[in-house]
Parts: C-alpha cells; structure tokens; sequence
C-alpha cells in the first residue's frame, strides 16, 4: 500500500480517533486520540493489509516552547557570530506544518512501525496531557517496545500503563526529573561522585 | 679521606630515583578507558604507523591492577564517573593519569544533564591532551610530557590535585547563543 492508501484505510476505520494525518514524501503519519490508541494499535498488527510486525521506534517530542519564536532568534538579515551549525534557521511567517493537538497537550508520544511483509511504514503521534502524561503500552502486542517505553519514561517522564517493568534505563537512580523536558534547566546537573555545580 | 670517584673504576652512579624513574619511564603500562570516538585516534596511535612502543608504552594492560597510566580516552557521563574513579582507585601507586581529548579535559562541547565537565574534577589528572580526537602526534607530545613527569617522580595522585592548564580554564558557554532565548527556567 502507498502512504496514502494506508492513511485512507486507517482514516475511514477510525475517524472517531483521528485528529489528522498526512503524507509527506513516502512518510504517512497519523494523529490519534490517546484513547484509541490500543485499538489502533491492534489492528496495525492484526489486519493483514497492514501487517505492521514491527515496532522500530516510541518516542516523543515535547511542545511546551514549540512555536515560541524568541525576539533575538537569528535570521537572514542579522548575521550570527556562531558557526552556522549552531545557529537556528530563520523561521518562516506562515508555518507550513501543523500540531492537530490542543495546546494543552503538552507532549506527543511518536510510534514508527514497519510491515516486513508489505515492506510499508507509519508513523502513529498520540498526543498527551501534561498533568494526565499516562499512554497505554503497547509491550503486549510488540515486546520491542518495552525498553523503548522505559527510554521515554526516563527522558519525557510519559508513564505507560500496563508495563511491566516501568523504570529508568538511561539515567541512573537517584535522578530527579526528567533531562529531555524543555523546562529541565539546559546546564542542570545531578553528578553521582564530584562537585556539584 | 673524601668521597671516592668511582668513575674511575668504571661505575657509573646515579641516584636510586633517578634510575627507577628512568626505568618507569620507558616501561610505561597503560590501562585504556575507552568510551568514544577518541578510542579511534587512541587506535591509531598505537598501531605501527605512529608506534608507541618507541615509548615503551606499546603494550596496554586490561587490568589496572597491572597498570601504571590510566589513559581515560572519551566522554565520561555522570552515569560512568563512579566505575572511573574506582578503576583509578584500583590501581597501585605511583599512577599517572591522561585524559585524552577535550572531553575529558573540559567536557568539550557537551554542557547538559550528562556530561563530566572534565575528569579532573573526579580524579587528579597528570596530563591533558585537548582535541576532538586529538591528531597522534598530539597523542604523542602528551606521552613525551607524561614520561618527564614520570622520570622526575611527580603524579597528580600524590598530592590529589590536579593543574588544569590556563587555556582549558576558558568560560565555557557553548549554550551562549540560548542564553538571551531562555532565561532560567522556572520550576525543578
């Protein structure tokens, strides 16, 4: 199936759970509720036209500073002194590209799955509340995204429930939030042995 | 009767530490702590183009009850700082440390939740050896150095304190550019 075959199929299916969806040179992506996720998630896997066997990657993305254009952000016009690795692109006026989440929904958990058998792939976004953070897991149907889960629980502090092991995997214990939240202080440091700064 | 010139005989006569030094420093046993991508250069280093056995210093020990330098080549994360110092800690006296690329010496360019900004600020470090990786001959100058300090009997662990150099000592801000953006975050 092409991208937008799969988002066609997936849209008529679900269209209580989808809050958008689009295609982009041979990346279908799809917007869900948090509430649908389990059942989207089972027929990903069980419907033969799909066949998703593969969870490649959970992730998330935090938007808590997203679209906040600072006053001093570099642009065509001011040259940056830094190289122009570090330096950010000038933002465009009209933003080509679009949340479909609330503004409260501070973070979006991110799924990549891949068929083997079709040789296709789509990427799920479930959006989540800041204060509510809980998205169900998905270790039942691919036991891959266990870890993956843990990585996200470590870094966004997004708990996943029905996992059965959910702890730190990255950070060591004995860490205090969560490095990779935008409001975690860039220059914050919790070091084991040593000066703390 | 004054002191014999036993020159004359046909001995040469050192002082005791000067001859140990000299021999340590040409049988330098070094113990690599690789972590990341300087482990290349440190590679390259050791294999015969560059041929650190000039040095005497060819042959690295696995084990660092069995070494003389600790050459911690790589990023150390906070996660990673304890099994460092108890691997120095595991070494017998007198030790020598090397921290090998500029991430050891400063942190380099990390400045995040992650990072040992500079590993002597868990351990005495002897000789600091900047670059990302550094070039072998770089590698080298910091071997040659390292074995002055050894041939005189001088190792940062005897006094616990280690001298960054001035050019390491820089501000290190590479978050410069999010400084104006991002005024302290409130909460945590």
């Amino acid at each position: 199936m092409t991208p937008q075959d799969i988002l066609n199929h997936l849209g008529e299916r679900f269209q209580q759970y989808t809050l958008g969806s689009h295609a982009f040179r041979g990346d279908a992506t799809v917007m869900i509720r948090h509430e649908g996720l389990l059942d989207v998630a089972r027929y990903l896997k069980s419907e033969p036209l799909l066949a998703f066997n593969v969870l490649m990657d959970v992730t998330a993305v935090d938007y808590k500073t997203f679209d906040q254009v600072p006053f001093n952000s570099p642009s065509l016009t001011t040259p940056s002194p830094l190289p122009f690795f570090m330096t950010s692109k000038p933002v465009a006026d009209e933003a080509p590209w679009q949340r479909h989440a609330g503004e409260d929904q501070r973070f979006e958990v991110v799924y990549h799955f891949y068929s083997i058998l079709h040789r296709h792939r789509v990427r799920l976004k479930v959006a989540v509340m800041e204060d509510d953070a809980t998205v169900p897991s998905l270790t039942a149907l691919w036991p891959s995204a266990n870890w993956y889960e843990r990585e996200v629980w470590d870094m966004f502090g997004i708990r996943f429930s029905g996992h059965p092991d959910l702890k730190r995997i990255l950070m060591y214990e004995g860490f205090e939030g969560h490095p990779l939240r935008k409001d975690y202080p860039v220059n914050k440091r919790q070091p084991l042995i040593g000066p703390k700064n | 009767m004054g002191a014999v010139d036993l020159g004359k005989f046909g001995f040469f006569t050192s002082k005791l530490d000067a001859a140990i030094g000299w021999a340590r420093k040409w049988s330098i046993f070094q113990y690599p702590f690789v972590t990341a991508c300087c482990g290349m250069e440190y590679m390259a280093t050791a294999c015969s183009h560059y041929d650190v056995d000039r040095f005497g210093a060819g042959f690295p020990r696995f084990s660092p009850r069995q070494s003389d330098v600790l050459f911690v080549v790589g990023t150390i994360s906070h996660k990673m700082a304890p099994v460092l110092r108890q691997v120095y800690d595991q070494m017998c006296d007198p030790k020598w440390t090397v921290a090998f690329g500029v991430c050891t010496c400063t942190g380099g360019f990390y400045d995040n939740y992650a990072t040992v900004m500079g590993i002597d600020t868990v351990m005495p470090v002897d000789v600091y050896i900047p670059g990302c990786p550094p070039r072998p001959e770089n590698v080298i100058d910091g071997l040659m150095k390292l074995q002055v300090k050894i041939e005189r009997g001088e190792w940062a662990g005897a006094t616990g304190v280690s001298q960054r150099p001035e050019e390491l000592a820089v501000p290190h801000t590479p978050n410069a550019h999010l400084v104006l953006r991002h005024d302290e975050p409130e909460g945590l």
